[in-house]
């Protein structure tokens, strides 16, 4: 699938509209493979509805969305996790009533063929328990294993989420503000984490942490508006002025008074 | 290491439970003997299979039908129409494979009305079920020649040649078949649990719109479960044709339905074998308790209530926390609270029954005289004093079950988070 002449993910002209509101005004992006990309703007800007049109939770109004150079714009969210991008929510969206290794499990399933398979027990199926249980350990949740995802505190839920989101093995992964409503210290933790478990991966992430996002990303695309006004390293970004004056302003600077 | 003792002592545990689950349903004739006795244990079969089929859907996947006895009546139609085939001469099958008709015949309709019913998730596929149900019981009134109309189709089971002496002449050797069947089916719906549509079941129930974004097709899952489920009340109700020997369009009605749902919900709808005390308790109600009073429905719809108030989980939840907290040897604590429940209840359910059933003598037999004989006491259900005395204990009785209630629910928080603490040490610091 990994070819070099295509991107990872590909926006063309993408438009939403609700009702005579244009959320999504024409967003062009296009993502290479293994980039790291923090998308970063205002409350109500259109991050969360980019993510939802990228992963088929909404369909476009207009544009295309491509991943490895596939159209996948109109297609349901199980086809476009089947093609290999799968994404996390920003409002925590788990399996409440199963263990965290059945979360786990859920997870891997489609993506090792057992598709819709009731002739083999689970507990025979040596690659999927395997793979749960790798997973388990990346996301340190070891001893949580028998555990309720209900049961779990704030921060556990956030790592099953991520968990859950890389469980399908997807080169390209979106997070929704991973690391909303967490601690200072918990979101350094949780930020190495993602970086680890993403490693060689495509990412886009929603991020409000400056400091986090100018640590972790390799470009920054500052989206203002229900547009891409800026698309370029975090250096770029930093110095460009039409982003300063729209929205960074004082986030960079804030950012840059804790050492960054 | 451990993780292998641990593997090979689940196993050990779960030969035993099926193996006392065969030994009760081989051995349950012997002991209750009578002709009543095997009626009942034939119907409680049946019924187990159909409860938990139903209980696929409810508990394992969300699914809150209310038109599953579709799927066992439709099956049953359809078995009893196979055995007059099998009379005829014009169908060569043995009668021990009539259920499997049955079976059949309900995975088709589910095949064909649930694609469209679990199309939708929630209230909108309740919606759906409860339609389907009343369009094929209208159906059944349409179609006299399939439904048989008012007075049913009726077969008969003894047909052919006797295999082994087994002619299903006699009760035992029907009641021996619906067991055999019952086993079978309830091995393969535990089984189902343990799969990975199972398991993405449970996922869909649980939050259907993350399913989407691990791959998996909802839609295709709920489908794919409701076939099975269907394909296991058709055998419940293709046992039942054979049983009966005659299959009526009550099969079909939403009454039927309505009962398998609060039957499951009764015995627990959160717990594998939950519905097999519920269908136990199903035909309890309907062939026994139906015998002792006229007020019966009433005092099941009371009961039910109190259910879904007090302990939504139903009885298999009550049992599983009575266990986990005997596990924790703190069970003799709650002894002296239960008898407090126990009696208080007792007290203000006499005065209740009391007023229940003078009021139904009241409305339909006040011709027979005054009097009706109650726990052995003549109450004048004209006498005003009556009245007020069985008031007067209901009063008391609901005033003292509170007290007892409020203490058995300050013991009983004390004691959960007596076994939270012990089982997250690490937490509670």
């Amino acid at each position: 699938m990994t070819t070099t002449d295509t991107f990872a993910l590909e926006l063309k002209d993408l438009r939403k509209s609700f009702g005579k509101t244009e959320i999504i005004r024409g967003v062009n992006l296009a993502v290479k493979h293994g980039e790291r990309v923090a998308i970063i703007g205002p409350n109500g800007a259109g991050k969360s509805t980019l993510f939802n049109l990228i992963s088929g939770r909404f369909g476009a109004s207009s544009g295309d969305v491509l991943l490895n150079g596939t159209v996948i714009n109109g297609m349901k969210p199980f086809e476009i996790n089947r093609l290999g991008l799968s994404r996390s929510f920003q409002i925590t969206n788990i399996f409440p009533k199963l263990s965290v290794f059945e979360n786990l499990r859920c997870s891997v399933l489609w993506s090792l063929g057992y598709k819709y398979s009731f002739f083999k027990f689970l507990a025979n199926l040596h690659d999927a328990n395997a793979r749960a249980n790798e997973l388990l350990k990346m996301v340190n949740l070891e001893k949580k294993h028998d555990v309720l995802a209900v049961n779990l505190t704030y921060a556990e839920q956030r790592a099953l989420e991520i968990g859950i989101t890389i469980g399908g093995g997807a080169n390209v992964i979106l997070l929704d503000e991973p690391t909303a409503g967490m601690s200072k210290s918990e979101t350094t933790r949780f930020i190495a984490l993602i970086k680890q478990v993403t490693e060689g991966k495509t990412l886009l992430t929603v991020e409000h942490d400056m400091g986090v996002v100018f640590g972790l990303a390799d470009k920054i695309a500052v989206v203002v508006y229900g547009e891409v006004i800026a698309f370029d390293t975090p250096d770029a970004v930093r110095a460009n002025p039409k982003v300063q004056e729209a929205y960074l302003g004082s986030a960079v600077a804030d950012a840059q008074a804790e050492g960054h | 290491m451990t993780s292998n003792n641990k593997t090979s002592t689940i196993n050990v545990g779960r030969w035993v439970t099926w193996g006392l689950f065969a030994l009760v349903l081989a051995v349950a004739p012997l002991v209750f003997t009578s002709g009543l006795g095997l009626t009942v244990l034939s119907q409680m079969g049946i019924a187990i299979i159909a409860c938990l089929s139903y209980n696929m859907l409810l508990g394992q996947g969300g699914m809150l039908s209310f038109g599953h006895a579709v799927y066992t009546g439709l099956g049953a139609f359809l078995a009893i129409h196979a055995l007059n085939a099998v009379s005829s001469g014009a169908l060569p099958l043995p009668v021990s494979a009539i259920p499997l008709v049955g079976g059949l015949a309900g995975m088709g309709f589910a095949a064909l009305l649930g694609y469209v019913t679990t199309r939708k998730a929630g209230t909108t596929f309740a919606m759906i079920t409860m339609g389907m149900g009343e369009l094929v019981f209208a159906m059944s009134l349409m179609i006299p020649e399939f439904f048989g109309g008012e007075g049913g189709v009726s077969g008969n089971r003894v047909i052919g040649k006797a295999f082994l002496g087994i002619t299903y002449g006699p009760p035992i050797q029907v009641y021996y078949l619906i067991a055999v069947y019952t086993f079978i089916a309830v091995v393969l719906m535990f089984a189902f649990t343990r799969t990975p549509l199972g398991r993405m079941l449970n996922a869909v129930r649980d939050n259907p719109e993350r399913v989407e974004f691990v791959g998996y097709n909802t839609q295709r899952v709920r489908y794919t479960a409701f076939i099975i489920a269907g394909f296991f009340a058709g055998i419940s109700g293709g046992l039942g044709a054979l049983n009966f020997e005659i299959v009526t369009a009550e099969v079909v009605h939403a009454a039927r339905s309505g009962a398998y749902l609060l039957f499951t919900f009764l015995g627990g709808a959160t717990f594998f074998f939950g519905p097999i005390i519920g269908a136990i308790l199903m035909v309890l109600a309907f062939v026994l308790f139906s015998e002792f009073t006229k007020a019966w429905l009433l005092y099941l719809g009371l009961i039910f209530l109190f259910m879904v108030m007090y302990a939504p989980g139903g009885f298999a939840s009550l049992i599983m926390m009575n266990l986990r907290v005997a596990a924790f040897g703190k069970l003799r604590q709650l002894w002296s609270s239960y008898l407090a429940l126990a009696v208080t209840g007792l007290v203000a359910l006499v005065g209740a029954a009391a007023m229940v059933e003078m009021t139904y003598h009241l409305q339909l037999s006040s011709s027979e005289g005054p009097d009706i004989q109650f726990m052995g006491v003549t109450l004048n259900t004209t006498g005003l004093n009556n009245w007020l005395g069985a008031a007067a204990i209901l009063a008391v009785g609901l005033v003292l079950f509170e007290i007892a209630r409020r203490r058995f629910a300050r013991e009983w928080e004390e004691i959960q988070a007596f076994i939270e603490k012990k089982m997250n040490p690490e937490d509670a610091q």
